[in-house]
């Protein structure tokens, strides 16, 4: 390289990262900071206040976690949540975008439907679902009484058995578009030759679906329902509206928790270790889930 | 044949099950929007209201606390579209036209943070915020939702930046522009529907964020609409599910509007997976 082109290139870098420190900074100070911070005050016993010494902990607060009933029950609510709610949002996900890849009539209006619930916020989807399930005026219970079914009316939101179904149902309502959007772009991905392929050599739809649409979905699927799960064990603002983890800590996930310890009775440190132990369980269970499918791909 | 036209039946069928299950709840609040208080207490509620009115609307119009809310969403998502749009911008060029590694971390850092929960990252944010007095201030909100917007942005962005072609930049350059008139007169203009998408995206997600707000800002006064509406809900009489209904409704309009301009391109996958929900 030539002096000049070397001063040239040196020049180059200078702009380079004169161009782009003014998103970098903000991004460090705001979020990668915070980030580890966060990780290290789960080790910590912080709690809220001005003038409240904090002091390195070591794995007490996970102690504590351990034999704190609360934290299990958000736990366990946490996993029937996020898995009921990533796994049905899946198959009915799918099931639209089959129908959606199909010739079929208004399928432009369709797909606009199929977005609509993403275009809303998580607090608006909250407040409309509550009036759909509200025990008077709601749509559900009215269409119990219409359809005959009048034994059926029930307070969803309210009561011990039905909350924690009734707040699934929301979760798969508000982040079917996503997934049927993804697996949706999947589809049209496929090859349209290998179908063809496979009538010609006499495969049936069922058939073709599996040898031909599944493997080649297979990457996409695996990415989304990754995405979908973490979402899903993160999510907050929907149940926060619908029920705040009632009744009686039936809807409980383990985000409102750790937002009830940190906010409401201040308990910092308590919150970030369950915030700490929330990621460590993502993880593990990704992992799980990515070694097997990779395995099979494999097999 | 007869198989066939069956299976085309069952599609329909299924596809009006769907249908019915992503719209009936919006209908619902539609519908509970235009009535009356009378008809919210009836004890058989219909789809249909008797006697439709607009009050729930003007209700939640002139209600101060909503429309205070409303000023406060408006004020915190223009501040943040336009700052992340002019933050994004010169590093989307850089990444565009430039060859460095940041890229492919600042993607695996988009990954990564995904991973994590909130409550790891507003305890600290809080704290942080705290030193610099900026907790309960609409600023110190608009800085988090910046740096939240902000790594889907620049991906945005730079994608747009990909798409103008070099040789204009370097056909201006050999008829002697200098590289900031090339970039006003050249890469400007062309830029300049990825910039208005950009800051849509931005003004959505601030539009639409609900746990930073609650957490960050503590007055009333400050608060923006999900957190306002939010805390409505419980509170509410039957007679007030009305204009909730409609305050909300208004509420979703910016997104929805957002939503046809991006409809084309989501469903034709262009976009699909890009956008967080």
């Amino acid at each position: 390289m030539t002096t000049v082109a070397r001063a040239r290139a040196r020049s180059d870098r200078t702009t380079v990262y004169l161009l782009l420190l003014p998103a970098l900074l903000p991004v460090l100070v705001l979020s990668v900071v915070p980030l580890l911070r966060g990780i290290y005050l789960g080790f910590t016993d912080a709690r809220a206040g001005r003038d409240v010494d904090t002091s390195f902990t070591g794995i007490d607060n996970y102690r504590e976690l351990l034999s704190d009933d609360l934290f299990w029950s958000a736990f366990r609510i946490g996993l029937v949540w996020a898995f009921g709610v990533t796994i049905l949002q899946f198959v009915l996900a799918l099931g639209l975008a089959l129908l959606l890849d199909q010739p079929l009539r208004f399928r432009g209006f369709a797909r606009v439907m199929a977005l609509v619930p993403w275009a809303m916020p998580p607090v608006i989807v909250g407040i409309m679902w509550r009036l759909v399930y509200h025990p008077d005026a709601g749509l559900l219970n009215e269409m119990l009484y219409r359809g005959g079914a009048e034994g059926l009316r029930h307070n969803w939101l309210g009561d011990f058995s039905t909350a924690l179904p009734a707040v699934i149902l929301v979760g798969i309502w508000a982040g079917m578009p996503q997934t049927t959007i993804v697996l949706l772009a999947g589809l049209q991905g496929v090859p349209r030759e290998l179908h063809e392929a496979a009538a010609v050599d006499g495969a049936s739809a069922w058939q073709r679906f599996r040898s031909v649409t599944i493997p080649n979905l297979m990457p996409v699927v695996i990415a989304i329902t990754s995405l979908d799960f973490i979402w899903n064990f993160n999510s907050f603002g929907l149940v926060y509206v619908l029920t705040a983890g009632g009744p009686g800590g039936r809807t409980m996930l383990p985000m409102l928790f750790a937002y009830e310890e940190a906010f409401r009775y201040g308990n910092y440190g308590y919150a970030a270790a369950l915030g700490n132990v929330m990621v460590v369980i993502i993880v593990a269970l990704l992992a799980v889930y990515l070694r097997r499918r990779l395995r099979e791909a494999n097999a | 044949m007869k198989a066939r036209r069956t299976t085309k039946a069952l599609q329909y069928v299924a596809l009006l099950g769907y249908m019915v299950f992503l719209g009936f709840p919006l209908v619902w609040m539609l519908s509970t929007s235009f009535k009356p208080p009378r008809e919210m207490v009836e004890i058989h509620p219909t789809l249909v209201p008797h006697n439709p009115t607009f009050d729930n609307y003007v209700e939640a119009f002139t209600e101060q606390e909503l429309g205070r809310a409303a000023l406060n969403s408006l004020q915190v998502s223009l501040a943040t579209a336009v700052l992340t749009v002019l933050v994004a911008l010169p590093a989307a060029y850089a990444l565009a036209r430039f060859k460095t590694r940041l890229g492919t971390v600042a993607l695996g850092w988009v990954l990564l943070s995904q991973l994590f929960p909130f409550v790891l990252l507003v305890i600290p944010l809080f704290l942080i915020l705290r030193q610099v007095d900026l907790v309960n201030t609409h600023a110190g909100l608009v800085l988090v939702y910046v740096v939240w917007a902000l790594p889907f942005a620049l991906w945005m962005l730079q994608g747009f930046v990909r798409n103008i072609p070099r040789e204009l930049e370097e056909a201006a350059a050999v008829d002697g522009a200098t590289r900031l008139q090339t970039l006003r007169r050249v890469v400007a203009p062309l830029l300049a529907p990825g910039v208005v998408a950009t800051s849509l995206f931005a003004f959505i997600s601030a539009w639409n964020e609900f746990f930073f707000a609650l957490v960050l800002l503590k007055s009333p006064d400050l608060a923006t609409l999900p957190v306002t509406l939010a805390r409505f809900v419980g509170v509410e009489g039957i007679a007030r599910l009305g204009p909730l209904a409609a305050g909300s409704l208004l509420a979703t309009v910016p997104s929805l509007l957002f939503f046809a301009f991006l409809q084309r391109r989501l469903t034709s996958g262009s976009l699909a997976g890009a956008v967080k929900g």
